[in-house]
């Protein structure tokens, strides 16, 4: 800060090569700590000097300045496009081209930071004709380069399809897919977070990343011993099984219903996310997959999860799962209701400290009015809001006519004492339901 | 006047005999009237109810088989919709079967899974353990001074213990280490490879080959074992036949590189081929044979050499001052080619 940029100035100018590349090297580690240094670098105008002049350079003089580019674009989009205008791109193309890894990695990390900040950043870097080298990147041997390559794809195709596609027509998928089983957890990491990315944003991209078999070995990765390897995993399942019920059905197909359950099981806290989201999705489709999902016993560790964690988001993910499970059949509802998982989402509704995302979610209308199963909904009458109470007394009013056993019950466990203390407006749906459930009954009972 | 008055009352009861009996004879013509329009009303109507009666009873038939047909196409739709339903629709069965097979299929999964985290993790502890082992031999290699001797017992051989200590078996097996650096390949020699314009190591020999450390010197009247390899590995120096001898093994030798030269030339920019930096700064010049528009260009054959007429001191071109060779000017002109013209 104390002119220490003035000073490096000229030094990158000098007539021995190690001095420039020491000067740079200065230059770069600079702006990497601080984005002030990194805007005082950008605003002396010393980027153009040390673009110029990288073609004649050796290798380690590109590296050095793929590295002080890559510091100063990290920080914010301002200075990435300031970077761009520089004439940096064309540059960094170049040093792509070269064959030394060290270079190469450098070149596609400042490509990845430039791209990662916002879509017209990507656009630019894509524009230059990056895409296809980083293509060939991921194909060369060394580990470094796959990782950098890999993460710098998944930052470009992150933003819009348009991107995406793109990134797909140069070939990458293939690469890609073939990586997977790789032992190398931070590769995996990026690879995984690359697939998924294109795969999120339609259908076809998403059957395009599908046909490049990476189903089942996909859930080797949910096994892996590394946690953002299997959140990586979970997002890609959760990308693809969001789209359409065939994919879904893929997914349930290949056993890859099982193999997030378990993941969801053994992890903790917000890696779990994209796998009970994941566990949603695909039971949302349609009342089977559902099925299938309650049958690869999903509920339980959902259970779990809204007991035991303390984000809001992931509770709310896991309320919402369980809703979509449930909302089917009666069938389906039974099953969530028999995990004795209603009252804990009740809690939650009327907890005045539960956020409002959290509280929609949490709504049981869902399960509700499909669930037949009276024993799960007793303790519910006893603590329930009055929004909610319709539902319940309205299930209620449903069963009750038709099975006599139940009426007995109902009335053994106070449940009727419960529904003569409700006050309802005469003429509301309410109202109707509690004279139905008082038909059921003789005159003395009721009194 | 009491037969008048007996007339009168003869005749007024006459009248009203006659009147009584007239009225009698008109109401029963009445009646009879009214009972024939009865009849004919009666029959008229009878015959025009009959008429819709029939056209009723058709009607009604109609409607009696319309609904026997629509109870029986109910049935027949009832007793469809359900084995579609149940068959393709929503097959419980093949649900229930479809579950369990997903079921079977989830287990086959998990068990692979786990195998596959247990073979990682024993993977794991493999590279664990033979790290460790690596480590010990290596103390051990460092710490080699610590073995017994035959008059001096280790301390890992401690008289009091019945079997020597596990270190102590390990210090018997591992070779001392000396710590001095391994050039494994000279540190020059990689560096000139690393240029990107050097294909080979230069020629001199940079170092004598060194000899392995721990050998024992020979015993007996041998030479210096230095002088020896610098003598065999002194270059050779051939006499000047056999140098210039273009048969003899130097010599043919001495042919190969520039065959490969031929194949592999060396030029500045060599191994920065792809660079599009390159590409833009040197623009290809096609060679003369191919840089005319429709095919070979004009000079060199038609013409030898261009014309500046604007860089002319004078105004003139270069005037020939000798005749030209009569039989060089008939070049191209004896016989006419196809299109050009003599």
């Amino acid at each position: 800060n104390s002119g220490v940029v003035c000073l490096l100035r000229p030094l990158l100018l000098d007539v021995v090569p190690s001095i420039r590349q020491t000067a740079a090297l200065a230059l770069g580690r600079l702006a990497d700590y601080d984005v002030e240094l990194a805007e005082a670098i950008v605003k002396a105008g010393i980027l153009p000097q040390l673009i110029y002049s990288l073609p004649e350079e050796n290798r380690y003089y590109k590296k050095t300045a793929a590295f002080v580019l890559r510091a100063i674009a990290k920080h914010s989009p301002q200075l990435a496009q300031a970077v761009i205008q520089c004439g940096a791109l064309e540059m960094l193309v170049i040093c792509l081209e070269d064959f030394d890894p060290g270079v190469k990695e450098g070149a596609s990390w400042a490509f990845g930071y430039i791209a990662r900040h916002n879509p017209e950043l990507s656009q630019a870097v894509v524009d230059a004709g990056a895409v296809p080298l980083l293509v060939l990147c991921i194909q060369e041997p060394e580990i470094a380069l796959k990782r950098i390559a890999a993460s710098t794809l998944s930052d470009i195709s992150k933003h819009s399809p348009e991107l995406a596609q793109t990134v797909v027509d140069a070939g990458a998928i293939a690469h890609l897919a073939q990586m997977i089983p790789n032992p190398d957890a931070k590769l995996k990491r990026q690879v995984l977070s690359a697939l998924s990315q294109i795969a999120k944003h339609s259908v076809d991209l998403a059957e395009l990343v599908v046909e490049a078999e990476i189903f089942p070995v996909v859930l080797t990765c949910l096994k892996d011993s590394d946690e953002y390897v299997k959140k990586n995993g979970a997002t890609l399942i959760r990308e693809i099984a969001k789209h359409t019920p065939e994919l879904s059905q893929l997914i349930v197909n290949s056993g890859g219903v099982a193999a997030v359950i378990d993941c969801i099981g053994s992890c903790r806290g917000s890696v779990r996310l994209p796998g009970i989201m994941a566990l949603g999705y695909v039971a949302a489709h349609s009342e089977d997959l559902s099925m299938a999902v309650i049958v690869s016993k999903g509920i339980p560790p959902l259970c779990v999860c809204l007991l035991e964690e303390h984000e809001d988001h992931i509770k709310a993910a896991a309320a919402w799962a369980l809703g979509q499970i449930g909302r089917h059949t009666a069938e389906h509802a039974r099953h969530v209701a028999v995990a004795n998982v209603l009252p804990t989402l009740l809690d939650i509704f009327v907890d005045t400290r539960s956020s409002e995302d959290l509280k929609t979610k949490a709504t049981l209308k869902n399960i509700l009015q499909k669930c037949t199963y009276l024993p799960a909904l007793e303790p519910l009458l006893h603590e329930a809001p009055p929004s909610i109470m319709k539902h319940i007394i309205g299930q209620f009013s449903k069963v009750l006519p038709h099975d006599s056993k139940a009426r007995r019950l109902f009335v053994t466990t106070g449940g009727l004492k419960k529904v003569q203390e409700i006050k309802a407006e005469p003429g509301s749906l309410l109202q109707e339901y509690i004279n139905t459930i008082n038909n059921c009954y003789p005159e003395e009972i009721v009194r | 006047r009491a037969i008048d008055e007996e007339r009168k009352t003869t005749y007024k009861s006459v009248v009203k005999i006659q009147r009584w009996f007239r009225a009698c004879r008109v109401r029963a013509y009445l009646r009879h009237l009214s009972k024939m329009a009865i009849l004919i009303q009666k029959w008229w109507r009878g015959y025009l109810r009959r008429k819709h009666f029939r056209e009723i009873v058709e009607r009604a038939y109609f409607i009696k088989k319309l609904e026997f047909y629509h109870a029986m196409a109910v049935r027949i739709q009832k007793r469809w919709r359900g084995y579609y339903v149940r068959k393709y629709i929503h097959n419980f069965y093949a649900l229930k079967k479809y579950l369990k097979a997903v079921s079977v299929n989830n287990e086959l999964v998990r068990s692979e899974l786990q195998e596959y985290a247990e073979m990682k993790e024993n993977e794991e502890k493999m590279k664990a353990l033979e790290k460790k082992e690596k480590e010990k031999k290596y103390e051990a290699r460092k710490m080699h001074y610590l073995l017994s001797t035959a008059q001096i017992p280790g301390i890992y051989n401690s008289p009091s213990r019945k079997s020597p200590d596990p270190m102590e078996l390990l210090l018997r097996k591992s070779k001392p280490l000396t710590h001095r650096k391994q050039q494994v390949d000279s540190p020059s020699a990689k560096e000139l490879y690393d240029w990107p314009t050097c294909k080979r190591p230069p020629a001199f020999v940079t170092s004598l080959p060194l000899l392995p450390a721990d050998r024992q010197k020979p015993q007996g009247p041998f030479r210096d074992a230095a002088e020896v390899l610098r003598q065999r590995h002194k270059p050779l120096e051939p006499t000047l036949r056999v140098r210039e001898s273009m048969y003899s093994q130097p010599a043919k030798a001495r042919e190969a590189p520039p065959r490969e030269e031929w194949r592999n030339p060396m030029h500045d920019k060599e191994f920065l081929p792809f660079s599009s930096y390159h590409k833009n700064v040197e623009k290809y010049e096609p060679s003369l044979c191919k840089s005319g528009k429709y095919g070979q260009e004009a000079y060199g054959t038609k013409y030898f050499r261009e014309v500046y007429p604007k860089k002319w001191i004078a105004d003139k071109d270069f005037e020939t001052l000798f005749s030209s060779i009569v039989l060089f000017e008939k070049f191209g002109k004896t016989y006419s080619s196809t299109g050009q013209i003599v």
